[in-house]
C-alpha cells in the first residue's frame, strides 16, 4: 500500500499571533513551527499501517526550504521519504492542485490530509484534492479499517458518528480520534539519525493560479475586564446574564 | 444571476443553521439585486423559507437514500447552481456544510471561503471577512473568480425575516459514480449538540473526575445547553473527544459559554473566542480564563454550581 500524508507547517498551538507590513502578513518572528496537529494524527495512523502491513509512507508539503525541519521530523517519526513542492502556498486550491499533480504522477492508495490546518483553518485541501482527482473524501475521520481494496471509515458529525465505506484510492481528513493524543510518535535518537539518510526530494511546482488572496489581517477587539461576582451572590450573576448580557 | 443557499434539515425539519444561511443569502441577493434560490433535501415543510427571503425553493427527494451523501448532494446542488447561473453559493458551518463546501467549490469551478463571519465587503471583486488562526485573528480575503462558495460560521450573521412568495419546485437527485457509501449513522437524538446550541456548559480538570460530571449535565439540562469539556478532560478519557473544545477540538460560537473548572489554556480560549458571552467559575483567581471572560466567580465549583442550578430552576 502506498500512502501519501500531506503536511502543513503551522505555528505552535501556544503561539501569540501578530501581523506585520501594515497587517498584510503574518509575523513569524519568535514563532516556533510544528507539524499541523491534525496532520500528525494522520501521519501516526499511516505509520501504524507501515509497521503492521509494510505500507510505504511518503510525506509531502508545499512550501519553501523553511518547511524542511518538519519534514525531517516526519521522517524521524517513521515516514519513508519526503517531498517538498517548492512553492509558496497561495491558497487552499493552489495547494490541492499541486498535490493533485503529484498524485497524477505517483499512484497513492490512501491520501491523508489533516481535517484543517490550525493557521488558516480553510478545512479545504482534502476535499478539493479528492474532488480534483474525482475520488472519495471522508472529512473529520476518526476511524479507518482496511479490508483489501476497500476501507470502512467513521466521520464525526454534529451529535454523532457516521460510518462509511469506500474503495481505494481515497482521501481522508484526519483528526484526533483517528489516533489518540497519547499515541503520537515522539522521535527517538535512532529515528532522528535515520531521518538524515532518508530521501527528501524537492520538486518544482506545476503551473496553477490560486483563487483567493488575503488582503489584510486583524485581531479580535480587546475585551474589557471581567466582571467578578461574589461566590455567595449567585442572584447577581443570574441578573447580569438576564438583563445586561441578555443571554438567559 | 442568483444566490444559491443549501438549507439543511434534520428529520424533515429545517435547522437553525439553515435559516441563518437563508438570511445571509437574502442579504447578498438584496445587495446584488438577484434572486435567492434555496436548495433543501427531504424537507417536510418548506414554508418557513417564505419568511426568510427565498424566491425559489428546490426540495429534493432522495427516496431510499436517507443519509447525507456528499457526492450526490454536491452534484444535485451544482446542477441547480448551473441552471440558476449562481454567482454565490452559501453553505453552513455544520459538519456536513464544511464537508460539502470544498468539494462543491471544485465541481462548480468556484473559489471557496470557509469560516466566513460577515457579509461581503464588495462583490466585484468579491471580498469577505473570515476567521483564521482558530479565532485568534480574522482576514479579509478576495477572489476574482466568477463564482464563489461561502461556508458561513454559525451564529455569525443571525436570523433575519423577510417575507417572499417562494416558488416551490422539486429538484433532481443526481446520481454519482463515487464508491463512497454511508452505511449507518449513530446519533444521540435526545441531546443538543455543541454546533446547534445557544448555550454551552463546559467542564475542566477542576471537576476532579468524571463522577462529578452530573454538575455539568444538570446545569446544561436546566439551561437547555450542550455539554463540552477541555482537552485534558478528553485526553484523560473522562469525556468523549466529541466534547473537546479548542484548537484541535471543536470551535464554539454560542451566545453563552459557561466554563467550570477550566483554567483557560490559550488553545481552549481560541476555540471559544467566537462565543458572545463567557462566564467562568474557578477556584483559582489567577486562572487565565478570567482575562477572557465577561463574568466570573472565584469559588469552589462544588458549592457554586449546585446553587446556580437551584436558582435557575426557581426562575423557570
Amino acid at each position: 500500500m502506498n500512502i501519501l500524508v500531506c503536511i502543513s507547517n503551522v505555528p505552535d498551538t501556544t503561539s501569540k499571533i501578530n501581523f506585520k507590513d501594515e497587517n498584510k502578513s503574518f509575523d513569524t518572528n519568535g514563532i516556533q513551527f510544528i507539524i499541523n496537529p491534525n496532520d500528525e494524527f494522520g501521519l501516526t495512523r499511516a505509520i501504524w499501517l507501515q509497521q503492521k502491513s509494510g505500507a510505504k509512507v511518503t510525506v509531502v508539503t508545499v512550501g519553501d526550504a523553511s518547511c524542511e525541519p518538519i519534514l525531517r521530523k516526519c521522517l524521524a517519526m517513521g515516514a519513508d521519504q519526503a517531498i517538498r513542492i517548492d512553492a509558496i502556498p497561495e491558497d487552499g486550491f493552489f495547494v490541492a492542485s499541486q498535490l493533485a499533480s503529484l498524485c497524477a504522477k505517483e499512484k497513492y492508495d490512501l491520501i491523508i490530509t489533516g481535517r484543517e490546518s490550525i493557521d488558516y483553518n480553510g478545512a479545504m485541501v482534502g476535499g478539493m484534492l479528492a474532488s480534483i482527482l474525482s475520488i472519495p473524501y471522508v472529512a473529520n475521520c476518526i476511524q479507518l479499517d482496511i479490508d483489501g481494496t476497500s476501507a470502512s471509515l467513521q466521520r464525526e458529525i454534529d451529535g454523532g458518528i457516521e460510518s462509511l465505506s469506500a474503495i481505494f484510492p481515497l482521501v481522508l481528513g484526519a483528526q484526533k480520534g483517528l489516533v489518540e493524543e497519547s499515541d503520537l510518535i515522539i522521535p527517538n535518537m535512532r529515528g532522528i539519525m535515520q531521518a538524515r539518510q532518508k530521501p527528501l526530494t524537492v520538486e518544482t511546482p506545476s503551473y496553477v493560479e490560486g483563487q483567493t488572496t488575503i488582503q489584510n489581517f486583524e485581531k479580535p477587539q480587546v475585551k474589557g475586564p471581567v466582571k467578578l461576582v461574589d461566590a455567595a451572590d449567585i442572584d447577581t450573576l443570574i441578573e447580569l446574564l438576564q438583563n445586561e448580557a441578555k443571554v438567559l | 444571476m442568483s444566490v444559491v443557499v443549501y438549507i439543511e434539515s434534520q428529520n424533515g425539519i429545517i435547522k437553525k443553521a439553515g435559516l441563518e444561511v437563508a438570511s445571509y443569502g437574502r442579504a447578498i441577493a438584496n445587495a446584488t439585486k438577484t434572486a435567492l434560490i434555496a436548495v433543501t433535501f427531504n424537507t417536510e415543510d418548506t414554508s418557513i423559507l417564505n419568511s426568510h427571503g427565498a424566491d425559489k425553493v428546490y426540495n429534493i427527494n432522495t427516496a431510499e437514500d436517507s443519509f447525507f451523501n456528499v457526492d450526490r448532494y454536491c452534484a444535485s446542488i451544482v446542477g441547480i447552481a448551473e441552471q440558476e447561473n449562481a454567482k454565490v453559493v452559501v453553505v453552513s458551518a455544520s459538519a456536513d456544510g464544511r464537508y460539502l463546501g470544498p468539494i462543491l467549490a471544485v465541481k462548480a469551478q468556484a473559489a471557496y471561503f470557509s469560516n466566513v463571519v460577515a457579509l461581503p465587503g464588495s462583490y466585484e471583486p468579491f471580498t469577505v471577512k473570515r476567521s483564521c488562526f482558530t479565532n485568534k485573528a480574522f482576514n479579509e480575503s478576495l477572489s476574482e473568480q466568477g463564482r464563489v462558495v461561502v461556508s458561513l460560521s454559525s451564529n455569525a450573521f443571525g436570523i433575519v425575516e423577510q417575507e417572499t412568495a417562494a416558488e416551490q419546485l422539486t429538484g433532481d437527485y443526481i446520481e454519482s459514480n463515487s464508491s463512497l457509501k454511508v452505511t449507518s449513522i449513530d446519533k444521540v437524538t435526545n441531546k443538543i449538540t455543541i454546533a446547534d446550541a445557544d448555550i454551552v456548559v463546559s467542564g475542566g480538570r477542576g471537576l476532579k473526575g468524571p463522577e462529578n460530571w452530573h454538575l455539568i449535565e444538570d446545569l446544561a439540562e436546566v439551561l437547555g445547553a450542550a455539554t463540552a469539556c477541555s482537552k485534558p478532560v478528553s485526553d484523560l478519557g473522562w469525556r468523549p473527544h466529541s466534547e473537546h473544545v479548542g484548537q484541535t477540538g471543536k470551535p464554539v460560537a454560542s451566545n453563552l459559554y459557561i466554563a467550570i473548572g477550566v483554567s483557560g489554556a490559550i488553545q481552549h480560549l481560541a476555540g471559544i473566542n467566537s462565543s458572545k458571552v463567557k462566564v467562568v467559575i474557578n477556584s483559582d483567581p489567577e486562572a487565565p480564563f478570567f482575562k477572557a471572560a465577561d463574568y466570573g466567580i472565584v469559588g469552589d465549583a462544588f458549592e457554586v454550581v449546585p446553587q446556580l442550578i437551584e436558582k435557575l430552576k426557581a426562575i423557570q
